[in-house]
């Protein structure tokens, strides 16, 4: 059962603070993959509350291979997953996200059958949430209370990707793991979910971010980490650097 | 009898059919739809059903309707229980692999074959109705219990669709269904699921043998039909389509009726024309009557 807190008075700011808890996450040279294939090798990183981690990579870097192997849907056959303290990489899949981990996953993997009612309970029932977190979503994506009788396929793209955030934030999670949130969205909702990511941080969400986008990452990111064949290979304060800086052509391409 | 009065004894002939094998194939398509699992044992979980109603009227030889009553709750929760250790012991340690599971399931179903042959006999036995009495019609009175069968599968199957789209339990089923990765993701314990709907659906095929057992009787080998049907019904239906299920269950059900009774073709021809049936679908529209077309 969740604390009392008091309803909130409105604003986006305002809905992603109330409820908040304080969340740290540190990967300490993990290795993992899937079946004989190793894609992480020794991979370590930290992001800390209301921090902005950005994990930048070519195709194949590990970058999505290691938000799967914190969420433990696939094992980690080497090195620790700690969250607050606590190791969480032996844990069944299943219970990583009643610790407060969110999961935003590339291609959105809504249920497609199910309304975005249904999508956000699913996302409630994880860890016992209920009204209060509900309206907390719903303020932040009020065009999602438009659509709540409405099954998830048949909305648009950038509707799909709001209630892809929405669902992991009805968690009320301490760690946030998105990955490719901008991917194939047009420009005013790459601005809505910078803006999201933004508001999360403010509220201390500490937040792992995969991203293509320089120009995102730079804007939302307190540091970015450069994955290339399953490591980070060198991490940079985001005002440090530039959309020219040459880190962005060496492991990005771009 | 002229052929209104023969038209209508055989929908009520396949109606029963159809309640029955409703309830078996929504069993099955559940553990498909959901699980990915190709049952081949649910006909067992059937055969399972009816063997222990006989068990259990023999406790209450002079109480029909209190066995009745009795096995409608005890045999089900003891098929399921079965269920859910098939599933823990065996299913979860192959890891719902189809091939590894289909073989499996083979298996399962000698041993459930063998055990009732051991524990109850080769030979057919009968259960008696829990009431008698007919419900006169225009043309000819019709069994009263036959009734019952369609209004109570009727109802048991009312249940399981709110059970599906109204409850907590029915959503972490469909949300599964869809994408058990995700599902992790979002908290949901995919291996319980997964005991609870091979339990569901066994319980499910129990069910219907309890309902069915005073009208044909116990025995060892009886699992084969409707585990045949079930899967016809599926197929028609489409894999995993609750709705497509229960219209597949009528069409099939009402088609048995018509053919063996208003047009006196033996029994097994509205099999050959049900499996044709299958055929055909398998050939135009491979996902079913009601199922999804996948990219």
């Amino acid at each position: 059962m969740p604390p009392f807190r008091p309803p909130i008075s409105g604003g986006r700011h305002e809905a992603c603070r109330a409820g908040r808890e304080a969340g740290m996450l540190k990967v300490s040279a993990i290795h993992a993959g899937y079946g004989p294939v190793q894609v992480l090798s020794g991979l370590s990183l930290e992001v800390s509350e209301g921090e902005v981690l950005c994990l930048m990579g070519r195709n194949g870097a590990g970058k999505t291979t290691l938000l799967r192997a914190i969420m433990g849907l696939i094992p980690v056959t080497d090195g620790e997953v700690m969250l607050d303290g606590e190791a969480i990489s032996r844990l069944p899949a299943h219970e990583v996200p009643k610790r407060g981990v969110g999961l935003v996953p590339q291609g959105r993997r809504l249920f497609g059958d199910l309304t975005v009612a249904e999508n956000l309970e699913v996302g409630l029932m994880t860890r016992g949430r209920g009204a209060r977190v509900r309206e907390h979503v719903l303020t932040l994506f009020p065009r999602l209370r438009e659509r709540l009788g409405q099954v998830s396929r048949t909305l648009s793209g950038g509707e799909q990707q709001m209630l892809a955030i929405a669902r992991a934030l009805c968690l009320e999670p301490k760690v946030l793991l998105l990955d490719e949130p901008t991917e194939g969205l047009q420009p005013s909702m790459i601005a809505l979910i910078r803006d999201t990511v933004r508001d999360l941080k403010a509220t201390g969400v500490a937040t792992i971010l995969i991203e293509q986008r320089v120009d995102v990452a730079l804007s939302v990111a307190d540091r970015i980490g450069f994955v290339s064949a399953g490591k980070v290979a060198e991490v940079a304060e985001a005002t440090a650097l530039t959309v020219a800086a040459p880190q962005f052509q060496t492991y990005v391409g771009v | 009898m002229g052929f209104g009065p023969l038209l209508l004894l055989a929908i009520l002939e396949g109606a029963v059919t159809a309640a029955v094998l409703a309830l078996t194939a929504v069993g099955l398509s559940l553990t498909f739809g959901i699980m990915r699992v190709v049952n081949v044992a649910h006909g067992e979980f059937f055969m399972l059903g009816a063997v222990l109603a006989w068990f259990v009227s023999q406790w209450f030889p002079d109480a029909p309707l209190l066995a009745f009553l009795l096995a409608m709750v005890v045999c089900p929760l003891v098929v399921a229980g079965v269920a859910v250790l098939a599933d823990v012991l065996i299913l979860k340690r192959l890891h719902y692999e189809p091939e590894a599971t289909i073989v499996a399931t083979i298996g399962l179903l000698y041993i459930f074959q063998q055990a009732a042959l051991s524990f109850f006999g080769p030979n057919a036995r009968p259960v008696a109705p829990p009431f008698n009495f007919r419900v006169q019609l225009p043309w000819f009175g019709y069994s009263g219990y036959k009734l019952f069968v369609i209004l109570a599968a009727g109802v048991l199957l009312l249940l399981v669709w709110l059970l599906i789209t109204r409850t907590k339990i029915g959503l972490v089923m469909r949300a599964t269904q869809i994408d058990r990765t995700t599902a992790k993701a979002f908290g949901i314990n995919v291996d319980r699921v997964y005991a609870m709907t091979f339990g569901i659906g066994a319980g499910l095929a129990a069910i219907a043998a309890v309902l069915v057992v005073p009208i044909q009787q116990a025995h060892y080998l009886m699992g084969g039909d409707p585990l045949l049907l079930s899967f016809i019904v599926v197929i028609l239906g489409g894999l995993g389509s609750l709705r497509g299920t229960l219209i597949a269950a009528l069409l099939i059900g009402l088609l048995d009726g018509l053919l063996s009774t208003a047009f006196f073709f033996p029994p097994t021809f509205a099999k050959i024309v049900a499996t044709l049936l299958v055929a055909l679908v398998l050939v135009f529209r491979p996902e079913g009557l009601f199922g999804r077309r996948t990219a």
